[in-house]
C-alpha cells in the first residue's frame, strides 16, 4: 500500500521512489518515510469494539485479495471508527476519523486499539466521502471540517490523499493528525489539500523518542520543517508524561523546535491520563505505566509556561 | 400607582388611551393583537450583552428572605400550606415577602411559599398530599368536594372504558392528567397590561353576543357558558388585583405596570389553576416596549429596568403546587414550568430578539441558576450573534436554559408562539391545548409478542392475539403484530384522552386563561410517545442480529437473548434511525385516525420529562438488552451509552424525527463539560454556538444543553444514579463519567478545572 503516491487517482506521483512497494518494514531510504507493514483489515472477528466504531458506514465486502488492490488504489481505507466532535481535534465541529494502524508503540496510548490496521473496518473512500458530505452544512456554521486521525494517518496515504481531495472538492477544511514520522509519504499534492495539521511532537531529544515510540524522532522534525515551509499551519500537540517526557531538557527541546516553525499557530499541552489503560489489558498487550502518575496543575503548568516563553500561543 | 377609574368609564379598543402614548398605531387598537402591537413597536437589538446592570442590593435582599427559606422547604418536602382554603383567583388576602421593597407584588397564597389547596382537579389528591406532608383535611372542605361538588377526576373515572382501565393500570398509558390539572394553557397575560381588563371583559362580550345569534345547540351552549365564565374570572382578576392596591380596569401606562398588570393575570391563573405546567408565554419583547418607552422618556434607568425584570422573576421563581408523592416521582423536582420563550426571528425577517431578552436572562446572573422560570431560547441560526453568544455563554455558566427551534416553530405556529411546558409550541392567545402525557412504546412492543398480555402481571391487556411463536423473532412478523397492537393502542389512548378533557373542561375549566384566549381557539389534542430508543433499538436488534425469546412455563416471553451486533439510535445510522423514524410517523398516523373531543387538532410529542424512569420501572426486559426496571432514555435521546459517535452525531439522529408528525415537540437532552467545548470561554461560546446552529440546519427541534461544572461533577460522583450519559472526552476519545474508577473521576475533576482535558 505504501505505494499510493504512485498511484493515487488525482494527482500524479512525486516521484518519491522509496515510498513504493513493501508490504514489509525496511529501512528507510534517505528521502522517504520508513516503510512499515501494512495488514489487511478484518471484519468482525474476535475482536469487540471498545469505542464509536464505523455505525452507519457500509463496510466493503470484497474479497482479500480485491481489497488489497483497492487499497493500494486508495479506495479502500481501513478504518477504527469516526465520531463529530467539538473543540479537540480542530476548529469547530468535526468529522474525526480514526484509521487503523500505526507505526508507533506509544507507552501511554490511550487509543492503542487502533494500533493494528487488521483491526479496523473496511471502508471505501467513496463511503466515507458521502458521510462527509452529509455533514457540510454542519461544518459550515460551525468553522470546522474533516479530522483524519488514528492510529497514523500515514500508513493509509493513497486513501487519505483521496479523502483530502475529496473533502477540498466540497469546499470543506481538511486537518490532519499525525505524529510525523511517516511524513515522507506525505506528497505535496496531499499538502495542499491539507488545512491544518495537528503535529504530535511526543518528544525533543531522540532518546526520550525512542523510548516513548519505540521509533526515531528526525522524521517528526523534517515533516514540520516541510510543513513550515510551504506555509501549510501547524497546531502542535504535547502529551506531558511524568517521568517520561517531562525533564525540563526535553520540554525545552520540543519548545525550541516549536518555536523554530513559523505556521505553528497553537501548542496543546495535553496531560497524560489512565483512561487507555483498560484497552491495552482487553488487547492483551502490556501496559508499562501502571504507575505514572497524571502530571500535577503545577508540572503543567510548568511545560504550558516553557512554551509560552518562546511566545507560542499555549493551551 | 394605580390608575383612578372614573366611575362609569370603560375603555374601549376605539382609540388611543394616554397609556398607548408613543406607540405606533394600528389594528392592534381595534381590536386584541398583541402580535400587531409587537410587530409595529418592538426594538431589535443586534448589540451584545455589555449594556446589563447587575442585582442591586434591594433585589438581593429580596431573594435572600426566600433563599433563607428554601431549605427548610427542601427538607419538610413543602414550606407551609392553607389547608382550609380552596384556592381561587380571590381566596386568600394579599402576600407580600417584603412589602416595603418589593417592585412586583403579588403571592398566590398570604405567604410567600405558603401554597394553596385546588380540589377541583380532584379530592384524593389533595388529601393525600395533606397527609403526605403532615396536615389534616378540613372535614368541611372535605364533605364540599366529595359530598357537593364533582371533581374532574371523578368525573374522568365515570366514563373511562374499561380498555382505558385496563392499559392505564398496566402503566401501557401512563401520567394521564386525570388526577391533576392538565395545565399546558398559556393564557395571553400580555393582554391585561396592554388592554386593561375593562376592554377584555368587553371584547369577550362581542364574542359572547356572536354566541347569542346561534341556536342553542350542545356546542354553542357550551361556548356560551364558558364565555360567562371567563367574564366573571376577569371580574375576579381585578377584585386580586384592587387587593394589592392596583386598578387594572385600564391599560398600564408604564413599565412597572405592564410588568405588573401582565404578572397579575399570571398569578391569577395560578391561584385558580395546578396545572401540570403553568406557562407564561412570550413576554420578553412586548415588555420591552414599556421599558425603552420609559428609558427613551428618562424616567427609568437600565439598573432600575433590570431590577423590575429580577423582581418579576423572583415571583415566577415561588410558583408552588401542592403536589402528591405520586406525581412528583413522574416529575421529579417540584416543575412547574413557567416556561417564557425569548428570542426568535419574526416572519418579516427581523430578530425578536430585544434588550429585555437579554434582562431576562441576566437574572440568572443577578439571582444565580434555577430551573424556574423555565428559559427557553428559540433558537435560529439567524438570530444576531450577540444574543447567540450570551445564550450560549448563560448555558456554559448555569446550564439552565433549553433551545427550540424557531426554524420549525415559525412556519408551523407563526412568531407569535410560545412554548408551553417543555416543547410544545403554540400562538399565544389563539391556540391551547390538551394534554395527553404519553403511551409507552417499548411496553407496547412487549405486548405484541406476547399476544397483548402484560410481560409483568401475565394479564391480559390488550385484544387477545396469537403470541409470536418460534426460536428466533422474526421482523416482519414483529412489526406486523407490532403495528396491531398499536392500532388498538392508539384508539384506547384517544378513547382516554377524549374522557379526560371531557371532564377538565366541565369540572375544572380554565376560566382566566382562557379568558385571554381568542373565542376560536386552535385546539390540539396532544398525544405522546415514551420510550422511542428502547423500541427502535429492539426492533434493530431484531431486524440486525438474532433474537430469542425466553418463555416463562406459561408461555409469556420474560426475556430475550441477543447473538450478533446491530447498529444503535443515536450514531446518525440511517439503518436504525429509519426505524425510529417510520415509529413515529406510523403511530401518528394511527392517531389521526381516532375522533377527538372538541375535533382537536391530533398532534404528539417525544418527550418524557423526567417520567422515562418510571415507566422503565414498570417494562419488563426489552429486545434490545435492557433489563427490567431499567429507566429508559429521557424523550427522544438515544439510549444511555449507545450514542457513541459524539454529541452531534446523537443529536442528527434525533434530528431526523419528523416535525411534521410530532408537532408537539421532540426533546433532547445533552450533556457537556465546559473544556468539551473549547479550550478558553470564548472558543467554548463560539462552539456552542456552532452546534446549536448546526443542530438547527439540520432541523433539530429541541435540545437541553448541560455545561456541567465543578459542582455537578462532584455531585454525579456521590449520585452517580442521577448522570447516567454523563459522557466526557479525553483527547481521542469519550468515557462515561460514572464508570470510571474515584481516582479517575478525581483525574478528571483537576484536569477540568486545571486545564483542557
Amino acid at each position: 500500500m505504501s505505494t499510493a503516491a504512485s498511484t493515487e487517482a488525482h494527482r500524479p506521483a512525486q516521484g518519491d521512489g522509496s515510498t513504493r512497494a513493501a508490504d514489509h518494514a525496511v529501512p528507510a531510504g534517505p528521502d522517504g518515510a520508513p516503510i512499515v507493514e501494512l495488514g489487511v483489515p478484518v471484519v468482525g472477528g474476535a475482536y469487540g469494539r471498545s469505542s464509536s466504531g464505523t455505525s452507519g458506514l457500509e463496510l466493503s465486502e470484497a474479497d482479500r485479495s480485491e481489497r488489497f488492490a483497492q487499497m493500494r488504489a486508495g479506495e479502500l481505507g481501513s478504518l477504527h471508527s469516526w465520531e463529530l466532535v467539538t473543540a479537540v481535534d480542530g476548529p469547530g465541529t468535526r468529522l474525526t476519523t480514526f484509521l487503523s494502524g500505526c507505526p508507533l508503540q506509544c507507552l501511554y496510548c490511550h487509543n492503542p486499539d487502533t494500533m493494528e490496521m487488521r483491526r479496523g473496518e473496511p471502508v471505501t473512500a467513496e463511503e466515507l466521502l458521502t458521510r462527509i458530505a452529509r455533514y457540510r452544512s454542519i461544518f459550515q456554521v460551525t468553522g470546522g471540517g474533516i479530522t483524519i486521525s488514528g492510529g497514523e494517518p500515514l500508513m493509509q496515504p493513497a486513501f487519505v490523499g483521496r479523502i483530502l481531495r475529496g473533502a477540498k472538492e466540497m469546499g470543506i477544511h481538511t486537518a490532519v493528525d499525525t505524529s510525523g514520522y511517516l511524513g515522507a509519504h506525505c506528497t505535496d499534492a496531499m499538502l495542499d489539500d491539507i488545512d491544518l495539521v495537528l503535529l504530535d511532537v511526543k518528544s525533543g531529544i531522540p532518546e526520550t523518542y525512542r523510548r516513548v515510540t519505540g521509533r526515531e524522532l528526525e522524521p517528526t522534525l523534517e515533516f514540520g520543517r516541510r510543513l513550515a515551509a510551504r506555509g501549510t499551519e501547524i497546531w502542535v500537540r504535547f502529551v506531558l508524561v511524568p517521568g517520561l517526557t517531562d525533564a525540563p531538557e526535553n520540554v525545552d527541546a520540543v519548545a525550541d523546535y516549536v518555536a523554530s516553525l513559523s505556521t505553528v499557530s497553537r501548542v496543546e499541552v495535553l496531560p497524560f491520563h489512565q483512561m487507555g489503560q483498560d484497552k491495552w489489558a482487553s488487547l492483551g498487550l502490556r501496559y508499562e505505566l501502571e504507575d505514572t502518575p497524571a502530571p500535577t496543575p503545577e508540572l503543567v503548568e510548568r511545560v504550558r509556561e516553557q512554551f509560552r516563553s518562546r511566545g507560542l500561543t499555549v493551551h | 400607582m394605580a390608575i383612578t377609574t372614573e366611575a362609569g368609564t370603560t375603555v374601549t379598543p376605539h382609540g388611543p388611551t394616554p397609556a398607548w402614548r408613543g406607540f405606533v398605531s394600528g389594528p392592534w387598537q381595534d381590536h386584541v393583537d398583541v402580535r400587531d402591537f409587537i410587530q409595529r413597536n418592538y426594538t431589535p437589538y443586534a448589540g451584545d450583552a455589555e449594556f446589563l446592570a447587575g442585582a442591586t442590593a434591594r433585589t438581593t435582599a429580596i431573594w435572600q428572605q426566600l433563599a433563607d427559606m428554601f431549605p427548610e422547604e427542601r427538607a419538610k418536602g413543602i414550606y407551609d400550606v392553607d389547608a382550609n382554603t380552596p384556592s381561587s383567583i380571590t381566596a386568600h388576602a394579599p402576600g407580600y415577602i417584603d412589602k416595603d421593597n418589593e417592585l412586583i407584588v403579588g403571592l398566590q397564597t398570604d405567604a410567600p411559599l405558603k401554597r394553596a389547596i385546588m380540589p377541583y382537579g380532584g379530592w384524593r389528591m389533595v388529601e393525600n398530599a395533606l397527609t403526605t406532608y403532615g396536615y389534616e383535611a378540613d372535614e368541611q372542605v372535605k364533605r364540599i368536594f366529595t359530598e357537593y361538588r364533582k371533581t374532574h377526576n371523578a368525573g374522568v373515572f365515570d366514563v373511562y372504558p374499561p380498555d382505558v382501565r385496563a392499559a392505564r393500570s398496566s402503566h401501557l398509558i401512563t401520567g394521564l392528567p386525570d388526577a391533576y390539572g392538565r395545565g399546558r394553557i398559556i393564557g395571553d397575560y400580555r393582554r391585561v397590561a396592554l388592554y386593561g381588563v375593562d376592554a377584555l371583559v368587553e371584547a369577550k362580550k362581542l364574542e359572547r353576543a356572536e354566541l347569542d345569534m346561534e341556536r342553542s345547540t350542545e356546542d354553542v351552549i357550551r361556548e356560551r357558558e364558558e364565555i360567562a365564565e371567563q367574564i366573571r374570572a376577569l371580574g375576579e382578576l381585578k377584585r386580586m388585583a384592587a387587593s394589592y392596591g392596583f386598578d387594572i380596569s385600564l391599560p398600564a401606562a408604564d413599565a412597572r405596570e405592564a410588568v405588573q398588570w401582565l404578572y397579575f393575570a399570571y398569578l391569577g391563573a395560578v391561584k385558580e389553576q395546578n396545572g401540570a405546567a403553568m406557562s407564561l408565554g412570550r413576554t420578553s419583547t412586548f415588555l420591552d416596549v414599556y421599558l425603552e418607552r420609559d428609558i427613551a422618556a428618562g424616567v427609568l434607568t437600565e439598573e432600575r429596568a433590570q431590577e423590575l425584570i429580577d423582581d418579576f422573576v423572583i415571583k415566577l421563581r415561588i410558583v408552588r403546587f401542592l403536589r402528591t408523592p405520586e406525581y412528583d416521582a413522574l416529575f421529579s423536582g417540584d416543575p412547574t414550568w413557567v416556561t417564557e420563550s425569548l428570542g426568535g426571528v419574526g416572519e418579516d425577517g427581523r430578530p425578536l430578539v430585544t434588550r429585555t431578552s437579554f434582562r431576562y436572562l441576566q437574572t440568572l446572573y443577578n439571582l444565580g441558576p434555577a430551573p424556574e422560570p423555565n428559559l427557553t431560547v428559540l433558537w435560529s441560526h439567524k438570530l444576531p450573534d450577540g444574543f447567540k453568544r450570551f445564550c450560549a455563554q448563560v448555558s456554559i455558566d448555569t446550564s439552565a436554559i433549553q433551545y427550540e427551534s424557531d426554524e420549525l416553530i415559525r412556519p408551523a405556529w407563526g412568531d407569535d408562539a410560545a412554548i408551553a411546558c417543555c416543547v410544545s409550541a403554540m400562538r399565544v392567545g389563539k391556540q391551547m391545548q390538551f394534554f395527553g402525557a404519553r403511551v409507552n412504546l417499548a411496553k407496547a412492543l412487549l405486548y405484541s409478542i406476547n399476544g397483548g398480555r402484560d410481560e409483568v402481571s401475565g394479564k391480559q391487556i390488550g385484544p387477545v392475539t396469537m403470541p409470536l411463536q418460534g426460536e428466533v423473532l422474526d421482523y416482519d412478523e414483529v412489526s406486523a403484530a407490532y403495528d396491531t397492537l398499536l392500532e388498538w393502542l392508539a384508539q384506547t389512548y384517544v378513547d382516554a384522552l377524549n374522557c379526560i378533557h371531557w371532564s377538565h373542561d366541565k369540572y375544572a375549566y380554565e376560566r382566566l386563561e382562557m379568558a385571554l384566549h381568542d373565542r376560536a381557539v386552535l385546539r390540539t389534542l396532544a398525544c405522546g410517545i415514551a420510550g422511542l430508543s428502547v423500541a427502535a433499538d429492539s426492533l434493530s436488534a431484531i431486524k440486525y442480529a438474532t433474537v430469542r425469546p425466553v418463555r416463562d412455563e406459561t408461555g409469556l416471553v420474560v426475556d430475550y437473548t441477543v447473538e450478533g451486533e446491530y447498529p444503535t439510535f443515536g450514531n446518525d445510522d440511517d439503518r436504525v434511525d429509519a426505524i425510529a423514524v417510520e415509529l413515529v410517523r406510523s403511530f401518528m398516523d394511527k392517531i389521526r385516525q381516532q375522533p377527538t373531543y372538541r375535533n382537536a387538532l391530533h398532534t404528539q410529542s417525544v418527550l418524557t420529562i423526567t417520567s422515562n424512569v418510571v415507566y422503565g420501572k414498570h417494562t419488563g426486559n426489552t429486545p434490545d438488552g435492557r433489563r427490567t426496571g431499567e429507566p429508559f432514555a429521557p424523550g427522544a435521546n438515544p439510549m444511555n451509552g449507545r450514542d457513541t459517535h459524539g454529541m452531534l452525531a446523537s443529536a442528527l439522529s434525533v434530528a431526523k424525527l419528523p416535525y411534521e408528525d410530532s408537532m408537539d415537540g421532540i426533546s433532547l437532552t445533552s450533556t457537556v463539560v465546559p473544556s468539551g467545548l473549547g479550550r478558553d470561554r470564548p472558543e467554548q461560546i463560539t462552539n456552542l454556538v456552532g452546534l446549536l446552529d448546526g443542530y438547527n440546519v439540520s432541523h433539530g427541534f429541541h435540545v437541553n444543553i448541560n455545561v456541567l461544572n465543578r459542582e455537578t461533577l462532584e455531585d454525579a460522583m456521590e449520585h452517580p444514579e442521577n448522570y447516567p450519559q454523563l459522557t466526557i472526552r479525553v483527547s481521542g476519545y469519550a468515557v462515561n463519567f460514572v464508570r470510571l474508577t474515584r481516582e479517575q473521576q478525581l483525574d478528571v475533576l483537576s484536569r477540568t478545572f486545571h486545564g483542557g482535558l
